[in-house]
């Protein structure tokens, strides 16, 4: 099986790379690159995300035909692609963070604020945090509800359709920390950083 | 519900640890590496190395550090000493680092702190504050290890670093940095009262009690100590039990 990690020079994939090599060991191959045609023809796509949605949002769409390929694998084909933070945030039709940003509008939805209850809260939203399953999630598989991931971001995906929803988390309010729909799976959180646990989420995906 | 966070700090020199765990278990006790292998394996939420290498020569030590820890602890990694450039932030996040922490630099120039978080994102942008009380409730900055004053006041600074996108303050009383007697509580209370980002305890850990003041009384989203697990007078796993059985809620 082939995988490749989308390098949109979004920011520090560094910790995305060295986590699935250390899963994908001997059964998996990895590709980190942003060759449009690599892209197309692997088995798995895994989109990493750091930064504001709207620098992530520009850096997609500097590399001529990546947006349209993600697209027609991903939401046309169905094959399997993973979101991680602002990965996942992206898959929104519309984000807030440094100026109104237009997303993929793969499922819809904004990205806005998380609402610290007026600093009640700390911003960013950083460490470690239980999440609360919703629904039978496949990167979920043998995983615990109420696992701890780690966590850092101060910007919220609000899907309109709440089905998608497979996991929340508790912090101000409840937040939306994993989606999935058909093959598409996204995470709030990130699994490269969260310990064995976050290293078995990214099992499950690169099992699928 | 987010947990608080428990961060054990190494201290590294030309790329060895001089402050560091010394369990006989240890094949190299001045292993990085190694050391922070151990702290993750353990439950710690994040690892943190202070680099202290004087020379530029050196620096390159760390790199390869961070490059091979990052290969083995899959938590957050946050790495401190020395950073005073765009280049030097990404040759650490290229290396494995998850987060940098910038203390100088940001006294010297704040505008670094906004460049550096508009092109890595707050998320991995720590600013390391170094405070000495200087009157009631007066504390001021201090750099170089807290030999250089200053003059700049430790509340208004952490407001300043956090406007300019610092996405964490790290907060070392440098009273209290050795001393084992404690976190300088009030303090940390004065910066975490004034400001709206996550804020990481330092500096005069003795005891898991005084773990449960930073939290507590003092409001740091983590806290951080290095000779208390260093010498294996606690192990992280003691710490997380202590602190939960007294309803401080921790990642176990």
């Amino acid at each position: 099986m082939n995988v490749t990690i989308v390098d949109y020079q979004s920011g520090n994939i560094s910790s995305v790379i060295n986590s699935f090599t250390e899963v994908a060991k001997g059964k998996v191959n990895l590709e980190v690159t942003s060759d449009v045609n690599k892209i197309k023809s692997c088995d798995k796509i895994v989109l990493p995300g750091q930064g504001s949605f709207k620098s992530c949002v520009d850096s997609l769409n500097q590399i001529k035909g990546l947006v349209d390929t993600l697209k027609e694998f991903a939401i046309i084909n169905k094959k399997p692609l993973l979101g991680i933070c602002v990965g996942l945030q992206m898959f929104a039709d519309i984000g807030y963070e440094e100026a109104e940003t237009k997303g993929l509008g793969w499922i819809s939805g904004k990205v806005s604020k998380i609402d610290n209850q007026k600093g009640k809260f700390k911003l960013p939203h950083i460490g470690w945090n239980e999440i609360e399953i919703q629904k039978e999630s496949k990167i979920f598989k043998d995983i615990k509800n109420k696992s701890h991931m780690y966590f850092v971001h101060s910007y919220e995906f609000i899907p309109e359709d709440k089905s998608v929803i497979s996991a929340i988390t508790n912090y101000s309010s409840k937040i939306v920390c994993s989606v999935e729909r058909d093959n598409l799976f996204g995470t709030q959180f990130h699994p490269e950083k969260s310990d064995k646990i976050g290293l078995k989420v990214i099992d499950n995906f690169l099992k699928l | 519900m987010l947990k608080n966070r428990i961060i054990p700090c190494l201290d590294v020199k030309d790329g060895r640890v001089v402050k560091g765990i010394n369990f006989v278990e240890l094949k190299d006790a001045g292993d990085p590496v190694e050391q922070a292998k151990i702290y993750s394996d353990g439950g710690a939420d994040e690892i943190c190395f202070l680099d202290i290498t004087a020379s530029n020569e050196n620096r390159e030590t760390i790199i390869d550090i961070v490059r091979k820890t990052a290969k083995e602890c899959f938590v957050p990694l946050t790495v401190g000493g020395g950073v005073r450039t765009i280049q030097n932030i990404t040759d650490l996040l290229l290396a494995g680092a998850d987060k940098v922490s910038i203390n100088t630099a940001a006294v010297k120039n704040v505008d670094f702190v906004k460049e550096a978080s508009k092109k890595f994102g707050s998320q991995c942008i720590v600013v390391a504050v170094d405070a000495k009380k200087v009157s009631d409730n007066k504390w001021e900055v201090f750099t170089h290890g807290g030999r250089n004053k200053t003059g700049i006041d430790a509340v208004e600074f952490a407001k300043k670093v956090e406007e300019n996108g610092a996405g964490e303050i790290l907060l070392t009383s440098m009273d209290k940095d050795g001393t084992k007697s404690g976190y300088d509580v009030d303090l940390l209370k004065s910066i975490t009262n004034n400001t709206n980002i996550p804020v990481i305890a330092s500096g005069g850990v003795g005891t898991l009690d005084h773990l449960y003041d930073g939290i507590v009384k003092g409001g740091a989203s983590a806290v951080l100590a290095a000779s208390i697990f260093h010498y294996g007078k606690y192990k992280i796993k003691d710490a997380k039990e202590y602190l939960n059985s007294k309803n401080v809620s921790v990642r176990l």
